[in-house]
């Protein structure tokens, strides 16, 4: 090779890198491994982690995953296939994007998705940047973020906006009710506001009127970002369908169809629109179209948007998208249905339910809002939850979310949850645990 | 080869009433009542089928791809190299894939080691003070690094230093993030080496200049000689440097982007460390810092206190961090790809680093030089070529009227993906071809004799090349009609 090319060697390929900057070692990286040996060290570390019972949600949720999922993911055509640039060489790529978006279509209620973006926190904070994009009639770049959204999902949107000068306003919720408050709204009458964001189920798992907060925003001109679970679109109203016009942008996490915990990613964000906003939109979005000789297929549309096309004016620098978790999701609804996510969303509700039953029932432990939830659960507590956590992580149980960092106003609150992969019998055996390390340790 | 042929959608396989019910968990006794304004009154129109009707669509669809696995995927600078089954097995250890983000400290402990170690390793490669894990893609690296960047003139209250210079050759989500960041990007030309045109330079560097975003070896697939001087340049107008990684596969383990003088990057796991590319994602965009960006890295970092069995590893926070630009994403990245990257690295070991730059670019000029005999044109002939390389079609284009588009859709009938085409866009009728370090000779002969074939057929049959490809389960699509009748969306026929 190295005569067809013309070199004595290979150190002349680098000949035109200058000799000072060549490296000299790299002392920190160890000694290869063969596969047996990395495997080993692998599943050394696996067992350091365990596999605890897990009731924590708090936008990342343990669901059953049918084996046939990720049997098809894990398929060398599409686990070590690149974005379809090609699209007569990526039809099934293409393809599985098209019936992917025509799935979160049906679920959200709005026309059009795009091809997926990283995760649902970036999901909220694209969703904004593009509802200042589309909303014509607000110059303010006011977005309303309810305390209710996750934490997490408005840190990013702070982040990931901030550099284009948006201005984030979060909105109290009621201490009753665990609702955004309608009273934080009405400060802004008369106001600019560009998008008002709304999560269901919100992040204390609480279910906000979704119907009066959207027709509250259309009449004053701004839009609406729902943010949804779309495990809960099987039983919850679709975005779409919200008071009298419905959403304007749809968006969320996901990782709950078929994605697994894994320690927070790789996961999906989805986002849909109104078709009227769909060139606001960023991100790949797959068409169906003809060939020459007039058959369907599939190919990559409106790139205009996109940054190889529109560099500094693109609607996102986003390239790629989450295309193995959108395929593993497609799969997941394909196999599901909508009977079966039916089933899925009942069976957490029901378990979360019991779960709330069982633990509120112990001395020092309460339910924090009486109010409509799906499948989270804020309790209150007598004494810090964060030792309690740990004793219960001693047990083999992880017992939730401790909410004293982003919610210091409601005391020892801890966000709690249950999903269908839980069984009657380990929620009796959290409820045991817990009301034995309540009986040990002593309230502060 | 040849593929198989289309297959219809899975909402056309649907019948009412028919479900995977292997599937469904058990019916619940007793649910709690949704009040009816918040509850759906139609179930969404999702495909009713069978378990075995979803596993033999997309099994089929699967087979409608070119993929590494199946195919030589020589396109430019996404460094489509094989990606080891191994890093795939040991992410997918179920402790892993159970493991939750939140999970405490004592379920976090082998896990958060990987990570550890994965930021040490990438420091030393790339010869950075610091690296943070969480950005899930190049893009998203790029847009943490200009937020450092622009964090940091900041901090110093230097609050005019608002513009990204870019070169007119760099990647479009170079100036895409410099707007996403508040930043303006203004694009420099290169010179008719390829290198950048200095003198360009230091007539737009100034008291605005935030920093500049350089790719090296850069998307004209050749060393930036004069780096160093770039980089003085730069820094002493009081700027920043900015590496792209996204050809770092080039230069591992021979150069490294902090020797070269830069002061923050990003490196695209899923090119240089192998991770799945995955038909468009999930990527990975770590970002690497020098000393005077340490205190704005993206949140959170993995820290290890202690040594040897009393090491114990944590995530650090905002309390630790109060400079840092913030949090990117919603946990702690994509988490599952950076174990990959982990074990990729690990069984690479220190001496496989160095053979990844050294049989990159022995394959790359292999290649080019073949290809050259065979009578391509190479865009910069007298440059030694990096990992990839850029030929131009320009004078088959005016001769035969076959573009470099017609020959690489021709390509992809003798079964090899298309290189990456009109890219950059400085270059006319280019293709820019990236082999990697993990083909073989003769996968690499394989695809000279048919570029050679194309080369002859393009000048005895023009039309049959123009309307390529022939074998593929769609000929050429009408992207003209798929962007006015917007179809994006199945709509059931009603009734």
């Amino acid at each position: 090779m190295l005569a067809a090319i013309g070199a004595p060697d290979i150190e002349t390929l680098f000949e035109e890198i200058p000799a000072a900057l060549r490296v000299r070692s790299l002392a920190g990286v160890p000694e290869g491994l063969n596969e047996q040996q990395v495997m080993s060290l692998m599943y050394a570390r696996a067992r350091q982690d365990g596999r605890p019972l897990n009731f924590i949600g708090a936008g990342a949720y343990e669901h059953h995953i049918p084996a046939a999922v990720w049997a098809i993911v894990a398929r060398g055509e599409f686990y070590s296939a690149y974005t379809p640039y090609q699209a007569e060489a990526s039809q099934g790529t293409l393809q599985t994007i098209y019936e992917y978006q025509s799935m979160i279509s049906a679920l959200t209620g709005l026309q059009v998705a795009n091809a997926s973006l990283y995760d649902g926190a970036t999901a909220v904070a694209e969703a904004c940047l593009m509802a200042v994009r589309a909303n014509r009639k607000s110059s303010a770049a006011r977005v309303l973020i309810p305390r209710t959204v996750h934490p997490n999902y408005r840190a990013v949107t702070r982040a990931a906006t901030g550099g284009q000068g948006l201005k984030l306003e979060e909105l109290a919720y009621l201490r009753a009710s665990g609702q955004t408050a309608a009273d934080a709204l009405s400060s802004y009458e008369g106001q600019d506001v560009t998008a008002l964001v709304i999560q269901q189920p919100n992040f204390f798992g609480v279910l906000e009127e979704v119907d009066a907060l959207t027709d509250w925003a259309h009449a004053r001109g701004a839009l609406v970002i729902a943010v949804v679970n779309p495990i809960s679109l099987a039983v919850l109203k679709p975005p779409g369908s919200w008071g009298q016009r419905g959403a304007d942008i749809v968006v969320g996490d996901g990782q709950p169809l078929g994605c697994p915990l894994s320690s927070g990613g790789p996961y999906f964000g989805f986002m849909a629109t109104r078709m009227d906003y769909v060139r606001q939109m960023p991100g790949r979005i797959v068409g169906r179209t003809v060939d020459l000789d007039g058959r369907p297929g599939f190919t990559l549309t409106l790139q205009a948007r996109e940054q190889h096309i529109r560099r500094g004016k693109a609607t996102s620098n986003i390239c790629t998208n989450q295309g193995l978790l959108m395929i593993a999701g497609t799969i997941y609804c394909a196999m599901m249905g909508a009977a079966g996510l039916e089933r899925v969303a009942q069976a957490c509700m029901a378990r979360t339910a019991q779960l709330v039953g069982a633990l509120s029932r112990l001395a020092g432990v309460r339910s924090a809002f009486g109010t409509a939830r799906f499948h989270e659960a804020v309790l209150l507590f007598d004494r810090p939850v964060a030792p309690l956590l740990e004793a219960l992580a001693a047990n083999g149980i992880e017992g939730g979310f401790d909410l004293g960092l982003h919610y210091p106003e409601l005391g020892h609150a801890l966000l709690v949850c249950a999903t269908e992969a839980r069984s009657a019998a380990d929620v009796a055996a959290y409820a045991q645990r817990l009301s034995e390390l309540l009986k040990e340790s002593r309230v502060a | 080869m040849s593929l198989p042929m289309c297959e219809r959608l899975i909402f056309d396989y649907g019948r009412a009433g028919r479900g995977a019910r292997g599937q469904w968990p058990a019916a619940e006794g007793s649910v709690p009542e949704i009040p009816a304004s918040l509850r759906r009154s139609r179930p969404p129109a999702l495909p009713e089928v069978s378990e075995l009707d979803v596993v033999r669509h997309y099994t089929r669809l699967s087979q409608l791809n070119f993929s590494i696995d199946t195919h030589f995927y020589p396109l430019g600078s996404c460094t489509m190299k094989y990606n080891p089954r191994a890093c795939n097995a040991a992410a997918m250890l179920p402790e892993f894939l159970g493991r939750h983000p939140l999970a405490t400290a004592r379920h976090s402990q082998g896990f958060l080691a990987c990570m550890y170690e994965l930021q040490e390793m990438l420091m030393e490669v790339t010869g950075m003070k610091g690296v943070a894990l969480t950005p899930m893609a190049g893009a998203h690296g790029e847009f943490a690094g200009v937020a450092m960047i622009r964090a940091y003139h900041r901090a110093r209250a230097d609050l005019a230093r608002n513009e990204i210079i870019v070169p007119t050759a760099a990647h479009g989500t170079n100036p895409a993030t410099a707007t996403m960041c508040g930043c303006v990007a203004r694009e420099i030309g290169v010179g008719p080496d390829g290198d950048v045109d200095l003198a360009a330079l230091r007539t737009t560097v100034g008291p605005r200049t935030a920093g500049i975003m350089l790719t090296n070896p850069s998307t004209l697939g050749i060393f930036e000689r004069g780096i160093a001087e770039v980089a003085r340049i730069v820094h002493e107008a009081g700027g920043l440097l900015y590496y792209d990684g996204a050809n770092l596969n080039a230069i591992l383990g021979k150069v490294r982007p902090g020797d070269m003088g830069f002061d923050v990057m990003h490196m695209n796991l899923h090119k240089t460390f192998s991770t799945p590319h995955g038909g468009g994602g999930p990527g990975a965009g770590a970002v690497g810092v020098g000393p005077r960006l340490l205190p704005f890295m993206p949140l959170p970092i993995v820290a290890r206190d202690g040594e040897g069995d009393a090491a114990r590893y944590r995530w650090l926070s905002e309390a630790d961090r109060p400079q840092s630009i913030g949090r990117l994403t919603g946990f702690n990245g994509n988490a599952g790809v950076l174990l990959r990257a982990y074990v990729y690295m690990r069984m690479l070991g220190r001496e496989g680093m160095s053979r990844v730059g050294e049989y990159a670019t022995l394959n790359s000029n292999y290649l080019l030089a073949r290809l050259q005999q065979a009578g391509y044109v190479a865009a910069y002939p007298q440059r030694r070529a990096s990992h990839e390389f850029i030929l131009t079609l320009k004078a088959l284009a005016q001769q035969q009227g076959v573009t470099a588009m017609d020959v690489a859709k021709r390509l992809l009938d003798y079964g090899f993906h298309a290189p990456t085409t009109y890219f950059p866009l400085l270059v006319p009728e280019c293709l820019l071809i990236e082999p990697t370090e993990t083909e073989s000779k003769e996968t690499l002969d394989a695809f000279v004799v048919a570029m050679a074939t194309i080369l002859s057929e393009a000048g005895s049959e023009p039309d049959m090349v123009r309307g390529a490809p022939h074998r593929m389960p769609v000929r050429r699509l009408d992207d003209v009609r798929a962007a006015r009748e917007l179809d994006l969306a199945y709509r059931p026929v009603s009734g």
